[in-house]
């Protein structure tokens, strides 16, 4: 990774602080008084059943929504225009009408980095995803799994002090998903915290080493992965694993 | 029927003969319509972009005073033109009245806001899908709405396409400001009307058939473009 552009230059963003953090849309209660706190390290996983509010609370610590009321504080906030030190994938990445490198390079130019520097930075990520070879195809027409990779790609090349995942790989076939998740460990290895969404017991089990259990809006239980899914202490949480699928 | 179909032979005799006073016209409806239309874009593709993008107080408002100027009535336009660029108006010491400059001005105030209410529209569809990538990445204002009119370039071509389609199709605004002078500000469409009048046919109806063509042209190239890059890029 090229070291003059690593975002983790700066003061630490963590550890992400939430307050009394909730989120409603008109009378609907999707977020209702979470407080925890998000620290460097552990791969966490957010987990919980369909509607729970797990996206909902990615959102809030992204900052792409504001809480209705509490606070979301990281250690050593991002600065007002400046480039963004945390990143996110999506559930659906987009793509622009762009090939794939010039989708990372936008990213790069969107960071600060120099013009002269953007297109090795981008290759290098591209390689590590193992999409070197479709550098110059057109993104939009990449399958669902290579334009995932194209997402990770373009956070690669940001080397963000913090990754949010909203279930990545809900739209892959297997193999897709072992490559995502490989990548994501490679990320995770290289020092970038991982906060990933999912309600997929399995993925869980592989990707996570803290879960936060999410339950009808509240943060139901917070354990080491392990032990959370063998012996969880909350009964919202117990009816949660036996209904789902064992891995 | 008779006199229709000889008056339609005559007409491209003199479209095949290419008719220095047909082409004339025809070169001058271009010029004309073409500055309209890169003033239009120039003005009406960021306007609409960054209205779509973007919120502050009185942006409903202004959706809405866009989407009603889309039905802007051309002769309305070529009066209040007339009147600012006329010797007791505001800008008549510019002295550009019945010029071709004060075409291109009545028509591209007649095509901006449609180029802007159209490219709004689909800018901020396109918005809904992007808008949380975008913010994720760090991307903002202005910046995305450059973003989005680059990603959008080929639809955006149809648009360009419709502002062209008024610009060189309107009679009113262009007959009040220009006063279809003879070889100075007389365009396909003021002639059409002229010789309608006069009961010259083949030379109208030659300059509607190259109307026509022009504008179906201009259509079938723009389709194709977008076609292809769909199937090219997604």
């Amino acid at each position: 990774m090229t070291e003059n552009m690593d975002m983790r230059a700066a003061p630490s963003l963590l550890p992400l602080r939430l307050d009394g953090v909730a989120f409603e849309v008109g009378a609907r209660r999707i977020i209702r008084g979470i407080s925890t706190a998000i620290a460097a390290g552990p791969r966490t996983i957010i987990l919980g059943p369909n509607g729970a509010g797990k996206s909902v609370l990615l959102r809030l610590c992204h900052g792409l929504l504001e809480p209705t009321s509490g606070t979301v504080n990281w250690s050593s906030p991002e600065l007002p225009g400046g480039p963004r030190r945390q990143a996110m994938v999506f559930q659906r990445p987009v793509m622009l009408r762009r090939s794939a490198l010039g989708n990372v390079t936008y990213a790069l130019d969107l960071a600060g980095v120099p013009r002269s520097q953007r297109k090795q930075c981008a290759m290098e990520a591209l390689h590590a995803v193992g999409l070197e070879p479709r550098a110059h195809h057109p993104a939009r027409v990449l399958s669902g799994g290579e334009q995932q990779k194209l997402a990770l790609a373009r956070i690669w090349a940001l080397h963000p002090e913090i990754l949010f995942l909203d279930e990545p790989t809900a739209n892959l076939d297997p193999g897709a998903t072992h490559e995502i998740e490989r990548i994501i460990g490679v990320l995770h290895a290289a020092g970038t915290k991982i906060v990933m969404v999912t309600h997929n017991l399995g993925q869980a089990h592989r990707m996570g080493d803290e879960i936060l259990f999410i339950h009808e809006g509240r943060l139901a239980e917070r354990a080491p992965a392990d032990r959370f899914l063998k012996h969880p202490n909350s009964p919202d949480a117990a009816k949660f694993l036996e209904g789902e699928l064992p891995w | 029927m008779n006199s229709i179909s000889e008056a339609a032979l005559h007409a491209f005799g003199l479209v095949a003969a290419g008719d220095p006073k047909l082409v004339g016209i025809v070169l001058l409806s271009l010029r004309i319509s073409l500055t309209a239309v890169l003033i239009g874009c120039a003005i009406g593709l960021p306007l609409g972009a960054t209205v779509a993008v973007s919120q502050f107080p009185g942006r409903r408002a202004l959706i809405v005073v866009l989407n009603g100027l889309l039905g802007l009535p051309s002769v309305v336009v070529g009066l209040v033109v007339y009147l600012m660029l006329s010797r007791a108006g505001p800008l008549g010491s510019w002295g550009i009245l019945f010029t071709p400059t004060a075409m291109v001005i009545a028509q591209a105030i007649l095509i901006t806001p449609t180029i802007a209410a159209l490219s709004l529209q689909v800018v901020a569809d396109t918005w809904h899908e992007y808008r949380e990538q975008l913010r994720s990445l760090g991307e903002r204002g202005l910046g995305a709405a450059t973003t989005l009119l680059w990603d959008l370039r080929f639809s955006l071509v149809i648009i360009v396409l419709a502002g062209f389609g008024r610009a060189a199709s309107e009679v009113g605004a262009v007959m009040i400001v220009g006063g279809n002078i003879d070889g100075v500000t007389r365009v396909m469409t003021t002639s059409i009307a002229l010789e309608t009048s006069k009961g010259d046919l083949p030379l109208a109806l030659g300059l509607g058939f190259i109307l026509l063509t022009i504008v179906l042209v201009l259509n079938a190239g723009a389709f194709l473009v977008k076609e292809t890059a769909q199937r090219r890029y997604g």
